[in-house]
Order: structure tokens, then C-alpha cells, then sequence
């Protein structure tokens, strides 16, 4: 008795088995599907620098021609290389002109693109931080001689734009040798301003347009670094050449007044 | 909670199972009851991935399959889109990544089957597949089932793979371990903290369904 219970349970396993791999099989099949057909709006990569801006711009985007698009941010070294890659994104919103200059050489931009705002450095530190802030950096030479730089957050000069004014800053300083092994470098300048508004580093070169937000501003206190002390934060967008209507019209809005005035807002200046 | 990042990590986990599973079973058995030359070799190979930095894996997948090379020309032109930053993309690397995941429980299965047993099945004259059907898979289960869970679990975990060949894009390669990061990086940490308790929790109760089905399958081992 007990034998062919044991049979039956034996039989019923396989059988299980055989299903369930049928089972996944299909559910597989179906999913591919689904994912690969479901309508999902354009995608467009952005600079990290515009997080909270461009999020603005977009949701009113959605508002004002109820079209939508997709934002995926990243440093704009890193997104190059997608889109070299042949990621799908269909604009390409950089934190300078050398990054997006390269796509156009390689053919993949229906142009040269424009420049749609200019950016600003601030050195950031936390609520607690020993750093004290002045855009002439006078407070972290003196905490830096002090031995107090634990750690000091930018971002990846490689691919982040705005980590390679970080360094010219720092460099025009002469503070460069002296930090460089204390610096926590992000991956894109959202993540080197995550560092520094944790309070995981005593401070960090950061964008402007990443501590005006209220919530961001409240976790201490910023200096903006004078324009002249590193190359131009000049940012410029492409329409890569699969662009859709919906992203060519996103791309048009983007230098209408109202982005402009979030921008603007945001602590960018807007070329006229 | 972003739901499509949920969704994707689901059929991710589901998919990756999918294409290992079938191969697991086959080849973690033949590597169990074979012994063949260059043996050594192929355990080595199946093994890589699991000491491999993901960084590599990424990598050489870009560097095959991306936009520039020839074999990703050749895939973008019969398929329509590119390999890497696709759904499709991020399945293939991650059935790479887990191969090790899959046939290692999978091969220790097969192989704590004593070969009296099968010599037993075979001269009570079952075929081939009746033996496999019904005495070496019953016995190796808690093997397979292993694999499969370890897999699933393992794709929702993966991260640097899914940055590097998926591309963060939302609907179709932002993992909900992706997005956590995302979130993070744009001080959302509300919907971060919500998107790590889900994982945690998915993790959890994975395994721990995991050991309950196994001493079920296997309750003199309890």
C-alpha cells in the first residue's frame, strides 16, 4: 500500500514538473511579449544635473500637450556610451557640449543641437559639517591644512561634466594634489550630491540646480563658486536620429518659455 | 513603488528560469553520470560566472553585441532593435549569470544518486526515460528545485549586469534593484525605502518557501 502511494506521489511529481516547466515556458512567452509590445512612451536621457528640473519640465509637458516622456538619467559620459551602443533613446540632454559634439561626429544626431542652459557649481555642507563654506574655498583649505577632509564628494571628472569643473575648481585652488585622496567621487553629480546632503562626506562640489530644491536646501549650507573659476558649464541637447514627432515636440518645448522659467528657477541661466 | 520595475524583475526571474531550468536538468546530470575528457574544463567554465565580476560580463556582452559591432548590426538588423538595452538583452546576460546557480544544486542532485539505483531501474526494464522520468528526477528534486530558487533569487539581486546592458530604461531594463538606485540618486528616498522592503520581503519569503517544499520533498531529511 504504502509502496504505491509512494508510486503515485513519484508519478504526480513528474507530472508537476512537466507542467510547471510548460507553465513557465508560456508565462515566458506572453511576458516577452507584453514587455517588448506594451506602449511605452519615448525615452530620453538626461545629465543627472537636471533631476529636479527636467522631472518639472516633463510632468508639465504631460500637462500642457498630454504627451508623455520618459526621463532616464545618467552622467553624460555614461549615456553617451548607450546611446553609442545603441541604447533607444531618442534626445539626448548633456551637461556640456563635448559629449553630445561626439555624437554628432559619429552621425547619430539629426544636428549640432543647441545649447539650452548653463549650469552653476555650489560647495555644499551638510547640517553638522565642520566645513564652512565661501566661494573662495578659503574654509576648506583651511579644514583641508587642519586634517579635517575626511571625505569630500564630486563627481566622476571621466563622464561627469560637472566632476570636471569640480577638479578645475579645485585645481585653481591648489587644493587639487592635497584632496585628491580624500574624495568620494560619484558616478554622476546626483550621486556625489547624495554623498555630501547625507552628511556621508564633510562637503562636495555639487549642481546648483540639485540643492535649490527645498527639500535638499535644508540639509545645510552652500556657496555658489564664481563662473569664472572653471570652464563654462555650457549644456546641450540632440535629437538623436530615431527622434519621434512626440520628442521633436518636446524638443521644441524645451526652449519655450515655460521650461525656460523652471530652469531658471532651478538656478540655470538660459541662453537667449 | 515603481510596479512596471517589479513587474520586469518578476519576468526577469521567471524568464531566466525558463531558458536554465530545462538545460540545468540536462546538463548538470550529464556532468554527474558522465565522465568524459576536458571534464575539468567544462566544470570550470560553468563555474566562471559565479567569480566573475559582473563588470566583465557586461562587458563583453557590450562589446559583441553592441551597436558598433558586427554581430550586433546583424541582430539590430534581423530583430529591429539592439540587443543590449532591451528586455531581451538583459535575459541573455542574465541566463549567463546564472548558469552556475542552476546547474551546480542541480549536478549535486544527480549525483547523490547511488549508481545501484540506476543499475536497479535498468534491469527491472525501464527505458532510459522512464528511468530519468521516474527515479532520477524524483530523487535529484530537491536539487532542481534548489537551482530554480537560487536562480530567481539571484536575478532579482543583480545589479551591475542590469545597470551596464540594460540601460536603466523604465518599462523594460529598470529591475526593481535598478530603480532602487534611481530613486536614491534623486533623494527619493521614500520610494527607495519601499522598493528595498519589497525585496527583502520577496527574498525572504522565497527561500523560506524554498526549505518548507524541500523538507516536503524530502521529510527524513527534517
Amino acid at each position: 500500500m504504502r509502496q504505491i502511494l509512494r508510486d503515485a506521489a513519484f508519478t504526480i511529481r513528474v507530472r508537476l514538473l512537466k507542467c510547471s516547466c510548460l507553465a513557465l515556458v508560456a508565462v515566458w512567452l506572453l511576458g516577452l511579449q507584453e514587455v517588448s509590445l506594451a506602449q511605452r512612451p519615448p525615452t530620453i536621457a538626461a545629465a543627472a544635473n537636471l533631476n529636479v528640473a527636467l522631472t518639472e519640465i516633463a510632468k508639465q509637458f504631460e500637462r500642457d500637450r498630454g504627451m508623455r516622456v520618459d526621463v532616464v538619467f545618467g552622467s553624460s559620459g555614461t549615456l553617451t556610451r548607450q546611446i553609442r551602443d545603441g541604447a533607444p533613446f531618442e534626445m539626448f540632454l548633456a551637461a556640456d557640449e563635448e559629449f553630445p559634439d561626439q555624437l554628432t561626429s559619429a552621425g547619430l544626431t539629426r544636428d549640432a543641437g543647441v545649447v539650452y542652459a548653463v549650469g552653476r557649481l555650489v560647495i555644499f555642507a551638510p547640517t553638522g559639517s565642520p566645513l564652512m563654506v565661501d566661494e573662495r574655498l578659503d574654509g576648506l583649505s583651511r579644514l583641508l591644512r587642519a586634517g579635517g577632509v575626511t571625505r569630500f564628494a564630486i563627481a566622476n571628472p571621466d563622464v561627469a561634466p560637472y566632476g570636471r569643473a569640480a577638479e578645475g575648481v579645485l585645481r585653481k585652488h591648489g587644493l587639487w594634489d592635497a584632496i585628491r585622496s580624500r574624495l568620494v567621487v560619484g558616478d554622476t553629480i546626483a550621486q556625489a550630491a547624495q554623498f555630501s546632503t547625507t552628511g556621508n562626506a564633510v562637503g562636495g562640489l555639487i549642481a546648483y540646480s540639485l540643492v535649490k530644491e527645498p527639500g535638499v536646501a535644508e540639509r545645510g549650507r552652500y556657496a555658489l563658486i564664481p563662473e569664472t573659476d572653471h570652464a563654462p558649464l555650457r549644456q546641450r541637447m540632440v535629437l538623436l536620429k530615431r527622434a519621434t514627432p512626440i520628442v521633436e515636440q518636446f524638443y521644441a518645448y524645451m526652449q519655450g518659455a515655460a521650461a525656460r522659467t523652471v530652469l531658471i528657477n532651478n538656478g540655470y541661466q538660459v541662453p537667449q | 513603488m515603481d510596479w512596471a520595475a517589479l513587474r520586469v524583475s518578476l519576468w526577469l526571474g521567471a524568464g531566466t528560469i525558463a531558458i536554465l531550468l530545462p538545460l540545468g536538468v540536462w546538463f548538470g546530470r550529464l556532468l554527474a553520470v558522465r565522465e568524459f575528457k576536458g571534464k575539468l574544463l567544462v566544470e570550470a567554465l560553468v563555474t566562471v560566472p559565479l567569480v566573475l565580476p559582473p563588470t566583465v560580463l557586461g562587458f563583453y556582452l557590450l562589446v559583441t553585441f553592441g551597436a558598433r559591432s558586427p554581430l550586433g548590426q546583424a541582430f539590430e538588423a534581423l530583430v529591429g532593435h539592439s540587443l543590449p538595452f532591451s528586455f531581451q538583452g538583459l535575459l541573455f546576460a542574465s541566463a549567463i549569470a546564472n548558469v552556475p546557480f542552476v546547474i551546480q544544486p542541480i549536478q549535486r542532485g544527480f549525483e547523490a544518486i547511488p549508481s545501484d539505483v540506476r543499475d536497479a531501474a535498468a534491469s527491472c526494464g525501464l527505458t532510459p526515460w522512464q528511468r530519468f522520468a521516474r527515479i532520477e528526477l524524483p530523487l535529484a528534486w530537491p536539487g532542481v528545485l534548489t537551482g530554480a530558487v537560487l536562480t530567481f533569487a539571484h536575478t532579482l539581486g543583480e545589479f551591475g549586469v542590469v545597470l551596464m546592458v540594460g540601460g536603466n530604461l523604465p518599462g523594460q531594463t529598470r529591475t526593481l534593484s535598478v530603480a532602487i538606485y534611481d530613486r536614491m540618486q534623486a533623494f527619493d528616498d521614500r520610494s527607495a525605502g519601499v522598493m528595498a522592503a519589497t525585496l527583502l520581503t520577496i527574498s525572504v519569503v522565497t527561500l523560506m518557501t524554498t526549505t518548507a517544499l524541500s523538507r516536503r520533498v524530502n521529510p527524513h531529511r527534517a
